[in-house]
C-alpha cells in the first residue's frame, strides 16, 4: 500500500506540499542566501574574520550568555509555571497574564526600561552599586536582558503539561515511602524533562538571536559586552556585507549545533514514551 | 495486628463522604468496601493509605495512632485505580521503586533488589518483560506491575483501589482468581474498593457496604446475600423482587399471597417485601397460597433464563431466575399462565406514615418445601 493511502482526514499530498513549500520560501531561501553571500567570502576572509578576538568575544558571549539564560530561565520558569498551576491564590490570574509581557514589549522599550532600572542610578543599580554588582553596561546586563527576554517560554510550554500531571503518581511514590524531595528528582522532574527541554531550547533561541533590548544595557563595550548581532549590524554600516553574511552564518551554524544537543538530550530524555509495542 | 476503624467522619464541601464510619480489620482477611459512586469507600481506602485525613475519628493499629503516621512510614501497599505506574521507568525500576528510595541504612543492596525484583516478576507472571516501559504492556500486565511495585515494599496492608475497573471482562474474572489465590499464599491483610458486587462477594473474606458514608452492613458474602441487614443492601446486592404487603386476618398479605408467622403483632400493618428472583416458585399447587401471573418475556443469557412475570393482582412485574435447561423440563413459554410463590422473602415493617422502619427486620421462608 502507497504511503498516500486513505487517512480519515483526505488531502495528505497537498497540504504536505504546501507546508514544504511554505518553509523553503520562509525559511530556507534566507539561509540560503546567507550562506552564498558569505561563500563569495573566501576561505582566507573567513578565517581573518572568526579568529579575530573581537569577533570570538562577541560569539562567546552571544551563546554562553543565552546558554547561562536559558538554564536560568529553565529553573526559574519551571519554578513559577508549578505555582500557577498548582496553586490558587488571590491575583493568579494576573500574575498569569504579566507572564507573556517579555513577549509584547518592544525589545528596545525593554532595554530602555532594564537599563534605566540597572544604571548605577537607577531603582535597583543604586543598592547594587555598594555592593559592588554593576549590572548595566557589562556582560552581566547582558544576561539579565537576555533572562527577561526568553523567560515566557518555559512558563509557557510547562504549563499544560504540569497541569495534566496525574496526581496519583506523586501519591503512588509517597505510599512507596518516597521523600518529598526524591517524589520530585525521581518522578516529577524526568516527567517535565523533555518539556523543559523544549522550553530551554526556545528561550536559548530567541536569547542567540535577541539584538534590541541588549544593545540599550549592554554598554557594547568591544572585547567585553558586544553581542555578535551589534557586529554584524556594524559590518553592515560600513558595507561590509560579505562579512556579516560570513558572521551571521557562523552564528547559525552554532545556534543549529546547540539546537541538535538539546534536541538529542531531549530524545533521550524521552525515551520511555518512543515505542509503543 | 487488627486495625481499628472508629467514629470516622470526612466532610467535602457540601456532602459527607464519611459519617461516624467504624469498621475493624482482622489480620490477614481480604475485605471488600462495596458501594456506589459517591458512597465513601474510596475516601475510607485513602485514609487508611494517608493519603486523605479525616475530620475526626481515629484509626489505631493495636496501640499505635495510624493517623500520626505518615503515609511513607505506614508499610501499605497501594494499587491505584489507574495504575499510576511511572512510565519514564522500565518495569524493573517501577517495582525497585519503593526499595531504592529508601535511606541508605535500611535500603536492601543492589544484588538483593535485584532479586526481590526478579522474584516479583515470576510472581505476577510477567518474567523477562522487565526491560520494558509501562506504554508497551497490555492493560492486565499494568495492573500486575502496579501489584508487584506494592508488594515490593513487604506492606502490613495492601490496598487496591477498584482494582479492576479498567480491564475488559474476561481479563477482569482470570485476574481476580489470580488475585485471591495469591492472598490465599501470602496471607497479608487486604482491602479492596469496588462498585461490582459480583466482585466483592467473590473474592472477599468480608463485604462492607457503603451507602452515602455509612457501613451499611459488614459481613461474609453468604449473609450478605441471604440476610441483608438493610433495604439498601438488598437492592444493591443482587437482583431483587420489591413489593408492599399489609396486615390481613392470616398474616402479611400481597394479593392472594400470605406470608405465615407474624413478627410484628399489632405493631406494624404494612411492611416491604424483597424477594430474589431465583426464590419464586413458577408452579405452585392450587392448594396453596399463589399469585396468578402472565409470562411477559423469556430473556435466555446463557446459564440462566429471566422470566418477565406480570401479576395483575400486584399491579406490577416480577422477575424470576430459572437455569435455562429447566425450560424445556417446566414447559415455559411466554404468553403461558402460572401461580407463582415466593419460596423466601426479606420483610422491613412500614411505620403508619409509610416510612420503612429500617431496624424491623424479618426473614421468612417458606414452612412447606415443594419442588417447583
Amino acid at each position: 500500500m502507497s504511503i498516500l493511502r486513505q487517512r480519515v482526514l483526505p488531502g495528505f499530498g497537498l497540504s504536505l506540499g504546501y507546508a514544504l513549500t511554505y518553509l523553503s520560501l520562509i525559511v530556507l531561501l534566507p539561509l540560503a542566501a546567507l550562506a552564498w553571500k558569505a561563500v563569495g567570502m573566501g576561505a582566507s576572509g573567513w578565517l581573518q574574520l572568526l579568529s579575530a578576538p573581537r569577533t570570538l568575544a562577541a560569539l562567546r558571549l552571544s551563546l554562553g550568555g543565552a546558554v547561562l539564560a536559558a538554564s536560568i530561565n529553565a529553573v526559574i520558569g519551571l519554578l513559577v509555571g508549578w505555582v500557577l498551576v498548582r496553586y490558587r491564590f488571590p491575583g493568579r490570574r494576573v500574575f498569569d497574564a504579566l507572564v507573556d509581557l517579555p513577549f509584547a514589549l518592544p525589545t528596545a522599550v525593554a532595554g530602555i526600561a532594564l537599563t534605566t532600572l540597572y544604571a548605577p542610578q537607577g531603582w535597583l543599580g543604586r543598592w547594587l552599586e555598594p555592593l559592588g554588582i554593576q549590572v548595566a553596561y557589562t556582560p552581566l546586563g547582558v544576561l539579565v536582558a537576555m533572562v527577561f527576554v526568553g523567560f515566557p517560554f518555559v512558563v509557557r510550554t510547562l504549563q499544560p503539561v504540569l497541569a495534566s500531571l496525574e496526581r496519583d503518581v506523586e501519591e503512588a511514590a509517597e505510599s512507596l515511602g518516597a521523600r518529598r524531595w526524591q517524589t520530585f528528582f525521581r518522578v516529577i522532574l524526568p516527567l517535565l524533562a523533555p518539556t523543559l527541554l523544549t522550553g530551554f531550547a526556545l528561550a536559548l533561541a530567541r536569547a542567540v538571536g535577541e539584538y534590541g533590548s541588549v544593545i540599550f544595557i549592554a554598554g557594547n563595550i568591544p572585547g567585553r559586552s558586544e553581542i555578535a548581532p551589534l557586529l554584524i549590524v556594524q559590518k553592515l554600516e560600513q558595507f561590509d556585507y560579505a562579512g556579516a553574511a560570513a558572521l551571521g552564518a557562523a552564528m547559525l551554524l552554532l545556534s543549529f549545533v546547540l539546537l541538535v544537543l538539546v534536541a538529542l538530550l531531549q530524545r533521550w530524555s524521552q525515551r520511555w514514551a518512543e515505542s509503543s509495542r | 495486628m487488627t486495625l481499628e476503624l472508629s467514629h470516622l467522619n470526612r466532610r467535602f464541601a457540601g456532602f459527607s463522604a464519611l459519617d461516624e464510619v467504624s469498621l475493624s480489620i482482622a489480620p490477614g482477611e481480604f475485605l471488600a468496601l462495596l458501594g456506589p459512586s459517591g458512597s465513601g469507600k474510596t475516601t475510607l481506602l485513602r485514609i487508611l493509605a494517608g493519603l486523605d485525613y479525616p475530620d475526626s475519628g481515629s484509626v489505631l493499629k493495636g496501640e499505635e495512632d495510624f493517623l500520626a503516621t505518615p503515609a511513607r512510614e505506614r508499610r501499605i501497599g497501594m494499587v491505584f485505580q489507574h495504575y499510576a505506574l511511572f512510565r519514564h521507568l522500565t518495569v524493573t525500576e517501577n517495582i525497585a521503586f519503593g526499595l531504592r528510595v529508601r535511606p541508605w541504612r535500611t535500603r536492601p543492596s543492589r544484588a538483593k533488589i535485584h532479586e526481590r525484583v526478579d522474584r516479583l516478576l515470576a510472581r505476577v507472571q510477567l518474567d523477562g518483560l522487565g526491560g520494558r516501559y509501562p506504554t508497551q504492556l497490555s492493560g492486565g500486565q499494568r495492573q500486575r506491575v502496579a501489584l508487584a511495585r506494592a508488594l515490593a515494599v513487604e506492606p502490613d496492608l495492601l490496598l487496591l483501589d477498584e482494582p479492576f475497573g479498567a480491564l475488559d471482562a474476561l481479563v477482569r474474572v482470570s485476574l481476580r482468581r489470580w488475585l485471591r489465590e495469591l492472598h490465599e499464599e501470602l496471607k497479608l491483610t487486604t482491602v479492596f474498593v469496588t462498585h461490582d458486587q459480583e466482585e466483592a462477594l467473590e473474592l472477599a473474606d468480608r463485604v462492607a457496604v457503603m451507602n452515602q458514608g455509612r457501613i451499611e452492613q459488614v459481613d461474609t458474602p453468604e449473609v450478605i446475600y441471604h440476610q441483608p441487614a438493610t433495604p439498601f443492601v438488598c437492592e444493591f446486592i443482587g437482583k431483587v423482587n420489591k413489593f408492599g404487603v399489609r396486615r390481613h386476618a392470616g398474616g402479611l398479605a400481597a394479593g392472594a399471597w400470605v406470608c405465615e408467622g407474624d413478627p410484628w403483632p399489632e405493631r406494624y400493618n404494612a411492611a416491604w417485601a424483597y424477594v430474589r428472583p431465583e426464590q419464586l416458585r413458577l408452579a405452585v399447587p392450587p392448594a396453596q397460597p399463589a399469585w396468578d401471573a402472565w409470562l411477559r418475556h423469556i430473556y435466555l443469557a446463557g446459564s440462566v433464563a429471566h422470566l418477565d412475570l406480570h401479576v395483575p393482582s400486584l399491579d406490577q412485574s416480577l422477575e424470576a431466575d430459572v437455569a435455562s435447561e429447566d425450560l424445556a423440563r417446566l414447559g415455559l413459554q411466554a404468553g403461558m399462565r402460572l401461580r407463582v410463590a415466593p419460596r423466601s422473602a426479606v420483610l422491613f415493617a412500614q411505620d403508619a406514615g409509610g416510612h420503612t422502619v429500617e431496624r424491623e427486620r424479618w426473614i421468612w421462608h417458606a414452612q412447606d418445601r415443594v419442588h417447583a
